[in-house]
């Protein structure tokens, strides 16, 4: 049996050892791919070790050392960071058989590349999920971009490139320009950068080291400095990104980069601020009435309406999935802002149901690439029949996505809405419902005219995608139904947290 | 044979000499090397100097670490009427990056200078570069302020000879140039340094700061202030007093151009410190003269000006050159602060960009030899035939915006931390945002050379030696070692910082 | 300002003359021969600063270069006294740290009359000496200052060769129309 500390460090060191193996055998592609597997399946087994001593209470910690004078590398899991990470590790296993499907039906050049920054940015979400201070979740966020931005440009072609440049530019400036700033400006006020159960500003803020201006405009920072939380205005570079594989917008600008984004969100109102800091800042209405998340909420709930909105006009069904991913990234943005127990446990739940829910649609995306070729959804009229598990994986994933029973996402979306009550803004539960009415308008009629239109004009070509890509989303399909039953295990774990 | 070698190597590094060996050596190789005349032998015998000199720079800094500061006085005059070289944290860690970075490009250099430089003159070239690097090295170790001067002019003589080697026609005229108005700053430099003997009778610089704290000659001691600062600011490449620096950078032949971009600038900057932490003090820098708001100022603009210019270039060597502008900026700024934390993140910038831009500027040489070009749009493509050079540039230009793991972000993290804590927002933020705008020069190179239809002169071209490649990664694997692990970069900056202003009587 | 100190500072005059001429001439001539002429007046500039910081004048007692006169005599100075050092040291009688000690004043006393001026009391001495030391490092400085311009002078000989001509704004043009 090995001590936390070595999990820690194991779990870590696996998806390196992933990049080290995959460039090792690159020229032997079965070997290399089955390195890949191999290290993912024994990473999801070390991380679920690790979830069962953290849930059971305890807070494993590894300390790496001193990167800059004074300020640590050093990781302590926490109970919201073991849920993203079993999240990010077992969704890894999925998505690495998935794209190897995907990769090969396509003859995709640079696969060598591809696999090794996969793992890349698995270590980076890894990292971040664990991180101890501000810090090391900065460097890992960075670190992160970094990874996936040969990813998105992997086509090399000049949309590629315009993609990448949208993508690079958005996310660096953002975090260089106020995530970077906040992190420095945090410290000068706390003088820790330490995750710290209730947060760190509260005795600075008590002190008057900062005043609620200074706390709003902290706040703000974090929040757009967070770019991969992709909230209005600065959420160009999702759709930019699209002009990445499908496995790519699957894990990860489905689940492990936006998820790293909320999740830092959610960590830095949690253990930055401290939920009570925001909520009493807001209720005494210190600004001017107006409490120092509020006008971030209402942005927010802006995000997920006009977001859903906008993916009712896409016809390119990834472009349409990416927005709905902003949309229901600021869900979760919205759970931390508002500050309420149950808004951030159903931000945190979120997380989970959304990552499980969208990966699905977007294998099914490119599924529905590989075995048809179509990328727009005009074109996928009577394609159900030809691809029958695909589309009955995509509504169920949608039904998840939506929030209605038995997916998953009910739950959390459930839990947004009692936060929305307890935090005394009950009218943004508004923007939930429409934003639900919206999601149902714009997903569900994919699959319903898949296997709804009439007979006759579907040519002969079409087929299921090989297994390699139908069997893994029919995985996460179910799963997105599962978790709807296991939602009460993820609350009393999120309940620690709070 | 290697217990006698490690017996002898122990003794040698505990000898007293060590600081004017450091001198000695390579200012007497380089006539004598010259008198040699053989290309091979003249190359391989600077070679030998240039890693002795980078041991011994070791050896002092080791010894600095274990005992503190020592002297060593020439001819066994005493201080201050003799010459003394003073070695302390400050000026080893200084003198441990030139040398490193001499010795490490002249690993490099052999196959560039082959191609860039006629062969009738390589007997000449490496002379002059071991003198360049004996004066920059000679600037950071004496403790006399005449002998700074003396060694200024050793070192830039050689770099104008150095820069004037360059292939086009251009070359001697930027280098004239350079001449020119580094001939302007070193005689202010001169006029500030009689100035200063005026008031005080002496040239030992402790001893000046002892006599000035007492002297109140106000006037005199502004107007030496003056002089030398201007000096020391046209040789820094101070923006507005930059103008020599692109052209200079631009034409000379590429080994110089890293050479003396990863460390010319920084040693003005080791002067510039010098004189305002040791000789003067802060309080009369900063308080009795406004020069930190005047550095605040320049600097910004400066690093805005310069890196808006680099975005513009298609010439990768000038854009570069704009580049190390804006970095002397981030300098300043730390050093501006006055505060250990300021110090510290400015010199430690100095050690950071001096592997990055030097790097960098090594990438650029292999590109030069293999594809024959330094212009942007000769480049595009060039990861399909070159990925180990290409690789080496990403990871640099990662280091050279201040992404995290790399030796940038060091730099970047403690300044920003720095201003902050001097209260400075503005400034912090202002410093960030500018740092976006490397992103924008950096990007466009990694662009073309990953993302484009390979040029025609990309087709015919091979990957780079590995002569060349091996002391690039090791420069370039150095930025990314010192962005994870800075007990002996940040940590050293900090103990010289503190020390300085501990000297200065700063209290913190 | 009195006419005196006007007139006292006359070196001054000259240096910062020279200084704005030479300055001058480098920023505003366009041929490269021309710069260089200047930059060396420029330097020169500075040269006679040093010198003459170093000269010593006196209205009463004879003031000279510091070369011993006699050499031979018992009388050691005296060290203490202010003012200027005395003559006559008998280097071979002395230790070499009381050589060290002689020069330390020698060294700072010359100085502090090269600033001061004349100002100080002469009971003691016959004949006064003017400071070596600026001397000796502008020995070093005009080796530079030549070295500088002979560099210089090399350049624009390959200058011309390359481009025919040592006019600055015709070069850029010349390199414009290459362009």
């Amino acid at each position: 049996m090995m001590t936390p500390e070595q999990l820690i460090m194991t779990s870590l060191a696996l998806p390196l050892l992933a990049v080290g193996l995959v460039f090792l055998f690159g020229k032997i592609p079965n070997l290399r791919d089955g390195c890949s597997i191999v290290v993912s399946v024994l990473l999801f087994g070390v991380t679920c070790q690790l979830a069962q001593l953290v849930f059971n209470g305890e807070r494993p910690e590894l300390v790496i050392g001193e990167m800059i004078p004074g300020f640590k590398i050093r990781f302590l899991i926490e109970p919201l960071g073991m849920i993203f990470a079993l999240v990010a590790s077992g969704l890894w296993i999925l998505t690495t058989i998935y794209a190897i499907g995907y990769m090969r039906g396509h003859h995709e050049k640079n696969q060598t590349r591809f696999f090794a920054c996969f793992a890349a940015a698995i270590f980076a979400a890894l990292s971040a999920a664990y991180a101890a201070n501000l810090l090391t979740l900065f460097v890992a966020y960075e670190v992160m971009t970094i990874s996936t931005y040969p990813l998105v440009t992997h086509n090399g072609d000049e949309e590629a490139k315009r993609g990448g440049r949208v993508y690079l530019g958005i996310l660096i400036s953002t975090s260089i320009a106020f995530f970077l700033f906040a992190i420095v400006w945090t410290g000068h006020i706390a003088g820790t950068l330490d995750f710290v159960p209730g947060g760190i500003l509260q005795q600075p803020f008590a002190e008057g080291k900062i005043s609620p201006a200074g706390l709003a405009a902290l706040l703000a920072l974090f929040t757009f400095g967070i770019g991969k939380a992709a909230l209005m205005p600065f959420h160009r570079w999702l759709p930019a990104a699209m002009v990445a594989p499908t496995p790519v917008s699957a894990l990860l600008h489905a689940v492990a980069v936006v998820k790293v984004g909320v999740f830092s969100i959610l960590k830095v109102v949690i253990y930055v601020f401290g939920i009570d800091l925001i909520r009493e800042t807001n209720l005494t209405g210190s600004l001017s009435d107006v409490g120092i998340s509020d006008w971030l909420c209402y942005l927010a709930a802006a995000s997920i309406l006009l977001a859903s909105l906008v993916a009712m006009t896409k016809d390119n069904l990834k472009a349409r999935l990416a927005y709905s991913t902003i949309s229901q990234l600021a869900y979760i943005t919205l759970g931390a802002l508002l500050a309420s127990e149950s808004s951030v446990i159903g931000g945190g739940m979120h997380i989970v149901m959304h990552a499980v829910g969208k990966i699905t649609l977007f294998f099914c995306a490119g599924a529905i690439y590989v075995g048809a070729h179509k990328k727009n959804i005009s074109d996928m009229r009577g394609l159900g029949r030809a691809m029958p598990l695909t589309f009955a994986a995509f509504l169920v994933a949608s039904i998840s996505i939506i929030g209605l029973p038995p997916g998953g996402g009910s739950w959390s979306k459930w839990f947004l809405a009692v936060g929305c009550v307890e935090s005394g803004q009950a009218w943004l539960m508004g923007a939930l419902m429409i934003s639900s009415l919206l999601n149902i308008a714009y997903l569900v009629p994919i699959p319903i005219r898949a296997f709804m239109t009439p007979k006759g004009e579907e040519p002969q070509k079409w087929h299921e995608a090989p297994m390699m890509c139908v069997v893994p989303l029919c995985i996460t399909a179910v799963g997105s139904v599962v978790l709807m039953f296991f939602a009460d295990s993820i609350y009393r774990v999120l309940l620690q947290i709070v | 044979m290697i217990e006698q070698l490690i017996q002898f190597l122990d003794v040698v590094s505990k000898s007293p000499h060590l600081p004017v060996l450091l001198i000695a050596i390579p200012l007497v190789a380089a006539p004598l090397l010259i008198l040699i005349g053989n290309r091979k032998l003249v190359q391989i015998l600077s070679l030998i100097v240039a890693w002795v000199v980078f041991g011994i720079s070791v050896a002092m800094l080791g010894r600095v670490l274990a005992t503190g500061a020592f002297e060593y006085q020439l001819g066994g005059w005493p201080s201050p009427y003799g010459i003394v070289y003073r070695v302390d944290h400050f000026n080893a860690f200084v003198m441990l990056f030139v040398s490193a970075l001499g010795a490490l490009v002249l690993t490099y250099s052999p196959p560039s200078v082959a191609a860039e430089i006629p062969r009738s003159k390589h007997y000449l070239f490496y002379p002059s570069y071991l003198l360049c690097m004996t004066g920059l090295l000679g600037m950071c170790v004496t403790g006399d302020l005449f002998n700074v001067f003396v060694f200024l002019e050793i070192s830039s003589l050689s770099s104008y000879a150095l820069i004037s080697l360059g292939k086009t026609r251009r070359a001697p005229l930027a280098s004239l140039q350079y001449l020119i108005l580094g001939t302007i700053g070193a005689t202010f430099f001169l006029l500030g340094i009689g100035l200063l003997y005026q008031i005080t009778g002496t040239l030992n610089m402790a001893d000046i700061a002892e006599k000035l704290a007492a002297s109140d000659a106000k006037r005199a001691e502004l107007v030496a202030f003056a002089f030398m600062t201007v000096g020391l600011f046209i040789k820094m490449a101070v923006f507005p007093l930059h103008t020599w620096l692109p052209n200079a950078y631009t034409y000379a032949p590429s080994v110089v151009t890293t050479f003396i971009a990863a460390t010319s600038t920084k040693v003005s900057v080791y002067a510039f410190v010098r004189m305002v932490y040791t000789i003067y003090t802060p309080k009369f820098a900063f308080e009795t003269l406004p020069l930190d708001r005047a550095m605040v100022v320049l600097a910004l603009i400066g690093i805005f000006v310069a890196s808006i210019a680099a975005i513009y270039q298609t010439n990768v060597k000038r854009l570069l050159a704009y580049s190390s502008v804006a970095q002397i900026g981030y300098m300043l700024l730390g050093i501006g602060l006055a505060t250990e934390a300021g110090v510290a993140a400015g010199v430690v910038h100095m050690f950071n960009h001096a592997f990055i831009k030097g790097g960098l500027f090594m990438v650029v040489g292999c590109f030069a030899l293999r594809i024959g070009s330094v212009r942007l749009e000769d480049w595009r493509g060039a990861a399909s035939v070159m990925p180990m050079t290409c690789f080496a540039w990403a990871v640099g230009g990662l280091g050279l915006i201040g992404v995290p793991m790399t030796a940038g972000f060091v730099s970047k993290w403690m300044l920003l931390t720095a201003t902050m804590d001097a209260g400075n927002l503005t400034v912090a933020m202002l410093m960030l945002i500018s740092s976006l705008l490397a992103v924008v020069y950096v990007w466009k190179v990694v662009e073309a050379i990953y993302f484009s239809e390979p040029s025609e002169k990309v087709k015919a071209a091979k990957e780079a030696p590995l002569t060349m490649l091996i002391p690039t990664y090791v420069v370039i694997g150095a930025t990314v070692v010192f962005g994870c692990w800075t007990v002996y970069s940040a940590e050293i900056a900090q103990l010289a910082a503190k020390a300085l202003l501990n000297a200065s009587g700063v209290v913190q | 300002m009195t006419p005196e100190t006007f007139f006292g500072l006359f070196n001054y005059w000259i240096v910062i003359c020279l200084m704005m001429t030479g300055f001058y001439i480098v920023i505003s001539s366009g041929n490269l021969i021309k710069t260089v002429i200047g930059l060396n007046i420029f330097q020169t500039s500075v040269f006679l600063l040093y010198i003459t910081m170093g000269k010593l004048t006196d209205p009463v007692k004879r003031v000279t270069a510091p070369i011993l006169e006699g050499g031979h005599g018992d009388s050691h100075g005296d060290h203490s006294a202010h003012g200027e050092h005395v003559a006559q040291v008998s280097f071979e009688e002395h230790a070499s740290e009381q050589l060290h000690d002689a020069v330390k004043h020698a060294h700072a006393d010359l100085s502090e009359a090269g600033h001061g001026g004349a100002e100080h009391a002469h009971e003691v001495a016959e004949v006064l000496y003017s400071n070596p030391l600026p001397s000796v490092l502008m020995l070093t400085a005009i080796v530079v200052g030549i070295a500088t311009t002979a560099l210089a002078l090399a350049l624009i000989v390959r200058i011309r060769e390359d481009y025919g001509t040592i006019e600055e704004d015709e070069i850029l043009e010349l390199d414009k129309e290459l362009q």
